[in-house]
């Protein structure tokens, strides 16, 4: 008999029987009936508190603010995608502002090195937010890969205000995430730490050591 | 003050009592476990508001129960859905053969070197010594499973690896082991781990994790994390392994809310980790980056014999959060190591007899007053206590005998004074006559009374027992109503 | 499952349910007790035989030997008159391990019937009785602790220090990590000497840390694990059952 066969046989055949499931109560999820200006300052508070770093800005203008926060963390080359409206305006307003640009679109083979040694930071789409925790949600795509939001020592996340909803419970049943999960789905609350080290905490262990978040109103 | 040379330490659940003399006169050791625990204890208490602990509590404690309840349904359904996904499931009775599934799935890609997220399951099978012997080097990548890797030793806390080690040990072990410059610094030394793991991890042939909920309904693969190593170890090498055992599944991915946020907050005060990482499959045609192979290893050893009886089965709902361990008075004094076991305190107390019997760890669930607080803080409402008090009963032979081990504690001359104790106090004359007979020789007792008097005074029975007392007590207040 | 408890109103008798620990070592507390349940004129009634509630040998594994001591007790209290217990752990195991230790037993409904009578002696105190206490004793500074089977079986965090509050002349001062068990846990102090000393020290140093002269507390076990360490090493703090000190400064 295989292991499969033996193990499910031994939990068929349960000594004290059947066990009835019982039912759960999810109300303590969800409800909580924040207005948008609340929701928006739990986020900030929330992903802030966890070295997360949040800038406003008007979506007209997001990619002017793009521009300083890269001049004011001295961030030389930026790894983005192409074909989202995110990684696409921020190519158009980049072109001239003296910042190397690296093609996240692509096979991570073929660029392992640069990825890896030399990408300063990477700029990512963010699919909404999570007020209660202070979260990012991503389902990474070929355009904006898995470690594009990992890999390099600083991330830029574009998030949409009306993109923060209250809880995840809520994300998880309002976008439908159980009919078609993506091979990945993310959910981020801040930068990369540890407090392995007797309980200080440092930031960038393996992720990113710093996460800005661009908040467009 | 002086500290120990570290070098390999085995801890068994044999030596319990003598490893924990050892961990009580060590200041260090006490010191660390100390503070760590009254933070995260701090912390914990933080995390939670009024209004939704309890009511959270009770949502995950009927989620894991729901799961728990449908057990081998829910893991044909999660072989189905993982399958479906493109994530080859494989089955494993025991620590042993699981190891020997994970060595063949490596051998099988000719790897020599092998990355792991953190997983207690493999610690509980000591799959990177199994690895070792087939020459394939196993590294770890949680900075604290590292550092314990790194200085010869298992983990002491299930959140916390290298919990019992301070920032001048850390330095010494990054110093000896890695090369760097001493530094106590912690940024530095978090910056040449983050240096040296890195190349590691593009030069792993595979990944191996664990999981923390393993999702029936979508074929989703959880892990919990803040440093961002798991999300490495599940896509930078071509193959990901995550070994599970068989009770992490839960039925639905709305089921993932509500045990996420109380793994977070329970473990270490946290509303969310850094990252919750979902993996539903390989790399897909057209991704740029992913694993191409996910394996999925669900572990038995030992689950489905605990799963045949309805009290014990209460241990299987366990979220690996190690709140219990936190609140802990005993863990907290005598820390991780001296239970020998892989996990340790109250939930290592109660899941550890049954993987290793009760005969070895006999001592295991006597440590501990019964004071209820890893009960009272456990996310999903694990009774620990009567649970420790379960295994009291099997291991003195009282119990159902479903255990292994079961009466291996039971001495004839314990036995024959519980009989002793049971006859004089189901006998009332006979026990107001000892009671007075104690009374009467209270002055001439021993104030030696074994341990207890090493630290405290002996107490002394009284002159005159609350019976006698009480009749006195009466006489006198008839007398005064007659007068 | 025990029922959900309902608070009386103040009856004209009660049961003491002394403990063995009471009986044969802090007798006093025992009849302290009593004393202040007839201050508040409410007839007490001790069952003579009565011996211990089988808690040692229940919590060591010993089922069979605390079944049969529990059952002798279970045919003591006939009458539907509240049982008071001047201890949270002897009251926890009347009142939340009976009913487990019988369940599936012929004794199960009568064990489940006493089970739901059965009160915490400051519990009852507070709730039932509503007692007011006028403080008579000299000014002291006293810390509580309270055991873990009341404050997390029992769920009575409050009633101890809600009675020492109404003592005028009381400074209440709570030591650092007063929910933190003391270390006896019955057999425990017996199986693990040395662990369970490390916690009684770190207990009796907040005691005094918190610059209490006297603690109290409403657990005999606590009581002699905690005064005996302070004893031990000719500390100036006393302790005492929580009945005792309410008596010695309200009821003479």
């Amino acid at each position: 008999m295989s292991a499969r066969e033996t193990i499910l046989g031994r939990l068929r055949r349960r000594l004290d029987g059947p066990l009835t499931p019982p039912v759960s109560d999810f109300s303590v999820m969800s409800g909580r009936g924040w207005g948008r200006e609340e929701r928006l300052r739990r986020f900030e508070a929330w992903i802030t508190s966890v070295h997360g770093e949040v800038i406003h800005t008007p979506r007209a203008d997001w990619t002017r603010v793009l521009a300083r926060v890269l001049a004011d963390k001295g961030i030389r080359r930026l790894a983005l995608g192409r074909a989202h409206p995110v990684a696409a305006e921020a190519r158009a307003a980049l072109a001239e502002a003296g910042v190397t640009l690296v093609d996240a679109d692509r096979p991570v083979e073929a660029w392992w090195e640069t990825l890896f040694h030399e990408v300063e930071a990477g700029l990512t789409s963010t699919a909404g937010g999570v007020a209660e925790t202070g979260s990012l949600w991503l389902w990474p795509t070929p355009d904006e890969p898995r470690l594009l939001s990992l890999v390099p020592p600083i991330h830029i996340a574009v998030l949409d205000a009306e993109a923060v909803e209250d809880t995840l419970f809520e994300v998880m049943e309002r976008h439908g995430w159980a009919a078609g999960m993506p091979t990945n789905a993310l959910l981020i609350s801040g930068p990369s730490k540890t407090a392995d080290i007797e309980q200080t905490l440092a930031y960038g262990v393996h992720g990113p050591r710093e996460l800005v978040v661009l908040l467009r109103h | 003050m002086s500290v120990e040379p570290p070098g390999v330490q085995t801890f068994t659940p044999q030596a319990f009592h003598r490893q924990a003399h050892d961990a009580l006169g060590n200041p260090q050791i006490r010191a660390n476990f100390r503070s760590a625990m009254d933070g995260l204890m701090g912390k914990r208490r933080e995390a939670f508001a009024d209004w939704e602990l309890e009511a959270l509590r009770e949502l995950g404690a009927s989620v894991r129960l729901r799961a728990l309840a449908q057990l081998p349904d829910l893991l044909e359904r999660l072989e189905a859905n993982c399958q479906a996904n493109g994530i080859r499931v494989h089955w494993a009775e025991d620590g042993e053969a699981a190891c020997r599934l994970i060595r063949e799935l490596c051998e099988a890609r000719g790897a020599k070197a092998v990355i792991k997220g953190k997983s207690m399951v493999t610690e509980e099978m000591h799959l990177n010594a199994h690895l070792e012997t087939a020459g394939i080097e196993a590294l770890e990548s949680d900075l604290g499973e590292y550092l314990v890797q790194l200085n010869d030793q298992t983990p002491s806390h299930i959140i916390m690896p290298a919990i019992h080690l301070n920032t001048d040990e850390i330095a010494d072990v990054m110093h000896d082991k890695t090369g760097i410059p001493r530094t106590r610094d912690v940024d530095a030394m978090t910056a040449a781990a983050r240096a040296q793991l890195r190349e590691r991890f593009m030069a792993a042939d595979v990944g191996i994790t664990g999981v923390n909920f393993a999702v029936a309904e979508t074929g989703t693969l959880c892990l919990v994390e803040n440093e961002g190593n798991g999300r490495m170890t599940t896509t930078v090498p071509p193959v990901h392994i995550a070994v599970t055992g068989i009770e992490k599944v839960v039925e639905q991915l709305r089921d993932v809310a509500p045990l996420y946020a109380l793994l977070t907050r329970s473990a270490t005060g946290q509303h969310a980790t850094t990252y919750l990482n979902m993996i539903s499959g390989p790399r897909q045609a057209g991704e740029q980056d992913g694993p191409e192979e996910v394996h999925l290893v669900l572990v038995d050893n030992g689950r489905s014999a605990i799963y045949q009886d309805d009290e014990l089965l209460d241990t299987l709902r366990c979220i690996r959060c190690g709140a219990c361990m936190n609140h802990c008075p005993v863990y907290t004094r005598v820390g991780g190591h001296s239970y020998g076991t892989t996990y340790p305190g109250p939930i290592g107390s109660i899941l550890m007899p049954h993987l290793m019997g009760l005969e070895a760890t006999k001592d295991l669930p006597t440590a501990s007053s019964l004071c209820g607080a890893c009960g009272e803080v456990c996310p999903v409402k694990i009774p620990i206590p009567a649970l420790l008090t379960r295994l009291r009963r099997e291991a003195v032979g009282e119990g159902r005998g479903n255990v292994p081990g079961a009466g291996s504690k039971r001495t004839r001359t314990e036995a024959a004074a519980w009989k002793a104790w049971q006859w004089l106090a189901t006998h009332p004359g006979a026990w107001r006559g000892a009671a007075g007979v104690a009374g009467k020789l209270g002055p001439l007792t021993p104030s030696k009374l074994g341990p207890w008097s090493d630290h405290r005074v002996a107490p002394k029975p009284a002159r005159h027992s609350l019976h006698a007392l009480i009749k006195r007590h009466r006489s006198a207040t008839d007398e005064e109503g007659q007068s | 499952m025990t029922p959900i408890k309902c608070y009386p109103p103040k009856p004209p008798r009660v049961y003491l349910f002394g403990t063995c620990l009471v009986d044969l070592f802090f007798p006093e507390a025992g009849l302290d007790a009593m004393r202040l349940l007839e201050r508040e004129g409410i007839a007490v009634d001790f069952p003579e035989d009565q011996t211990c509630c089988g808690q040692p040998a229940y919590t060591s594994g010993y089922q069979d030997e605390a079944r049969a001591v529990a059952a002798a007790q279970l045919d003591l209290f006939p009458e539907p008159w509240p049982i008071v217990v001047p201890s949270g752990s002897c009251g926890g195991m009347l009142r939340h391990h009976y009913p487990k230790l019988f369940a599936g037993t012929p004794l199960e409904a009568k064990a489940n019937e006493l089970a739901g009578r059965v009160f915490e002696l400051t519990e009852f105190l507070v709730h039932v009785c509503h007692l007011e206490l006028e403080d008579r004793g000299a000014p002291e500074t006293v810390a509580m602790h309270t055991s873990c089977s009341a404050r997390r079986e029992m769920g009575l965090a409050e009633t101890g220090p809600a009675l020492l509050a109404q003592l005028g002349r009381v400074t209440l001062v709570e030591q650092a990590r007063a929910a933190e068990c003391c270390g006896f846990g019955g057999t425990f102090a017996v199986r693990h000497p040395e662990v369970s000393a490390a916690m009684v020290e770190d207990k009796s140093r907040a005691i005094e840390a918190a610059g209490a002269e006297r603690f109290v507390t409403s657990d005999c076990g606590c009581l002699m694990n905690i005064a005996g360490r302070l004893a031990h090493r000719d500390s100036e703090v006393e302790g005492e059952h929580i009945a005792s000190y309410l008596w010695r400064r309200v009821g003479q």
